[in-house]
């Protein structure tokens, strides 16, 4: 970055000729908010702030969209807001404790920022490049997460981040480390052109299981790659093509690449600034924001399509609407998968992770007898998230029993010393239709992956639905680095 | 880092209407020299001063509309060292607003947030208007909340450069270093753990980077 270093800075002559053009129009709307009552007909209507929603807002505002976003409650980031201390009691504890107690043990709410769904960005993965894209990394800062850790016979053992690391873990023996660097040669050369970079691998149509055959790994170096590194949370993927498999490797070694500790990312003041990120580009070109105001009525036409949404506000109108599924339950379904997340609070860091600010720790499926990964996301004071001296570890799963809170038991015992404990049961929705038909765009529930990249699909999914073209990242202009 | 640079989170508050965008246009256009291709959809805009050796760089945040339906999101005050709390001096809704926006502040804000209080569109008293917020009532809230105040005209310039260096004036102005130590007075946190994820660009990683 080097804004600092000129007055030619050509990024800020570019900024105050759009701030120009942006307070230009904030200008003429003020007047003529003043003279006509407030406007009635959109391109867009969103409702809930949640990420995915805020994106799309974003993303079609700055398409040149009239987007009007609407929250039934009054914060921004629904199912993905960051929480204080105090609304994490109202929103678990049927008897919260006194105001009092609370701040004796762990100091001021308002510097409480607990995610409700737990997930890391991927530093080289899409949703990080939607932020550079768009420019909202210009109003959140990020750091690296410290280290990912990977569960096995009882520890847990850092995953290697770099060649020094990978050559003194403990992780693999002497020769399933060359085997596993000529797996690692395989993917980093192969080229989709270049018949020779295949080593006779297709990718479309070998399966996983057969890539593992081919550079002959063990089982524990299966699980490590499918589940420490592809990050997938169950084993069906061995006997899927291997394409699927080989793009989440690359991007879990490009990730740990480009900062060096871990692959991933983690906003300052938690996830809940993302939402409010993307709602902030939106309202700058032009989006409408209105929190704290819950729908009355969604109006249809004679077709069944979507009309507009009647509000204590007024009522507005759009030929279409995106939703999260809690706007719209009658047309969304369940994927008959449940996840368990267990906020907990420590006051001290986790055993055995050189007393690292911020990590994430898999269990794998088969280490504890289980069809599901389980995943330890944890943040502290560092990323401003809780008062001093205190970590933020989230556990969660996909439940497989009817037993839930014993299922993470291992992950309990990890942590150590728990100082609380919030846990909540979250069914996961998706709609029943494309929206093509009632014009009603629905997203996806937070999955129980450890990132956003199931995520940014839904978004690019909901974008080339809505807009009928496919969301494409344009190349950032070049003189900005200049 | 460029010692001597000290950046400034600065937001704007004030009803619709009183002069916001005016002000800042008013500032900031003054070093504006050439028409490029516009870029819509600023994330904030920069203005420099010079403040005896220090250089400050504002970092101006417009609310972006957002504040008409209550939902200025917590993310605008996050970390502001400064706010413009604007009102127009020939309205008194305005004023009233005004000392709502200041409460807002002390609740929300950094506790070091530097607030000026600003009384626009002076110049249409200047030309036989009649003034309906009283400079007196505006001083006292200023006295009482520890504000400062000005009185401009975004239209004729007047006053308004001085609410900049008045506001840069009061910063606690140093190296860069000695505060990345203030992270709950609003300095952005400039430890080497901050990812800066705009400055690298796409494919900066070869696939062969790979080093697991």
């Amino acid at each position: 970055m080097n804004d600092d270093a000129t007055d030619q800075d050509p990024d800020k002559t570019r900024w105050i000729r759009s701030c120009q053009n942006t307070f230009q129009t904030a200008i003429t709307c003020q007047s003529k908010m003043d003279q006509e009552t407030m406007d009635t007909d959109f391109d867009v209507i969103v409702l809930g702030t949640g990420l995915t929603e805020c994106i799309l807002s974003g993303l079609l505002s700055v398409d040149g969209k009239k987007v009007l976003h609407i929250d039934k409650q009054d914060h921004y980031g629904g199912e993905a807001a960051s929480v204080t201390l105090s609304q994490l009691y109202e929103k678990f504890k049927q008897n919260p404790i006194s105001k009092e107690e609370r701040e004796a043990k762990f100091g001021r709410d308002r510097d409480w920022n607990v995610d409700l769904i737990p997930k890391f960005l991927m530093a080289n993965g899409e949703l990080t490049k939607i932020l550079a894209h768009t420019d909202v990394t210009r109003y959140v800062d990020f750091k690296q997460v410290s280290g990912s850790y990977v569960f096995k016979q009882g520890k847990i053992y850092k995953v290697p981040a770099n060649e020094m690391e990978a050559i003194s873990s403990p992780l693999m023996g002497i020769f399933e480390k060359r085997r596993m660097k000529k797996f690692l040669e395989w993917i980093s050369s192969y080229q989709e052109d270049e018949l020779a970079t295949h080593q006779g691998l297709d990718l479309d149509k070998n399966t996983m299981d057969e890539v593992y055959y081919k550079f002959g790994l063990g089982n524990s170096t299966k699980e490590f790659i499918g589940h420490s590194m592809a990050l997938w949370t169950n084993d069906d993927y061995l006997q899927q093509p291997a394409r699927q498999s080989f793009e989440r490797i690359l991007l879990y070694c490009q990730s740990v690449a480009r900062y060096g500790k871990s692959p991933y990312l983690y906003p300052l003041y938690g996830l809940g600034e993302l939402p409010q990120g993307f709602a902030r580009l939106s309202a700058i070109y032009g989006g409408t924001y209105m929190l704290d105001n819950p729908i009355d009525e969604v109006l249809y036409n004679e077709e069944g399509q979507f009309k507009g949404v009647k509000t204590k506000l007024g009522t507005f109108n759009a030929p279409l609407v995106i939703a999260d599924p809690t706007y719209f339950p009658e047309k969304c379904k369940s994927t008959g998968q449940r996840v368990i997340r267990a906020i907990c609070i420590l006051n001290h860091p986790v055993a055995n992770t050189n007393n690292a600010d911020s990590i994430q720790i898999i269990i794998p499926q088969s280490q504890v007898g289980r069809k599901n990964d389980i995943y330890i996301a944890v943040v502290s004071e560092a990323h401003n998230v809780c008062s001093k001296n205190h970590y933020l570890a989230i556990i969660s799963t996909i439940v497989e029993t009817d037993k839930p809170h014993i299922e993470l038991e291992s992950a309990f015992k990890l942590l150590g010393p728990i100082e609380e404990k919030f846990m909540g049961i979250a069914e996961l929705f998706e709609p029943k239709d494309d929206g093509s038909k009632d014009k009603v765009y629905l997203s996806r529930s937070y999955d129980a992956s450890s990132h956003f990249e199931s995520m940014t699909d839904d978004v690019k999914d909901i974008y080339f639905r809505v807009t009928g073209h496919p969301f494409v990242l344009k190349p950032r202009d070049t003189n900005e680095d200049q | 880092m460029n010692s001597g640079i000290t950046s400034i989170k600065l937001v704007l508050l004030g009803e619709a209407a009183v002069g916001k965008s005016s002000i800042v246009l008013r500032f900031v256009s003054n070093d504006f020299t050439e028409n490029k291709e516009p870029t819509i959809g600023a994330a904030f805009l920069t203005q420099r001063v010079n403040i005896g050796e220090q250089t400050v760089k504002f970092e101006i945040w417009d609310t972006a509309g957002q504040e008409r339906f209550a939902s200025l999101a917590p993310m605008y005050y996050r970390n502001a060292q400064a706010a413009l709390v604007v009102y127009d001096i020939t309205k008194p809704q305005s004023f009233i607003k005004a000392r709502h926006w200041v409460k807002e502040l002390h609740e929300q804000a950094s506790k070091g947030i530097i607030i000026a209080l600003v009384g626009n569109k002076v110049d249409i008293v200047s030309s036989g208007g009649e003034r309906k917020v009283a400079r007196e009532e505006a001083e006292k809230l200023a006295e009482e909340e520890g504000l400062l105040f000005f009185e401009t005209s975004a239209k004729t310039g007047e006053n308004v450069n001085e609410v900049f260096l008045g506001i840069g004036e009061k910063i606690p102005l140093g190296r860069p270093d000695e505060q990345s130590g203030l992270q709950n007075g609003g300095v952005r946190i400039t430890d080497d753990q901050r990812i800066d994820l705009a400055s690298t660009g796409s494919g900066a990683v070869a696939a062969s980077g790979c080093n697991c």
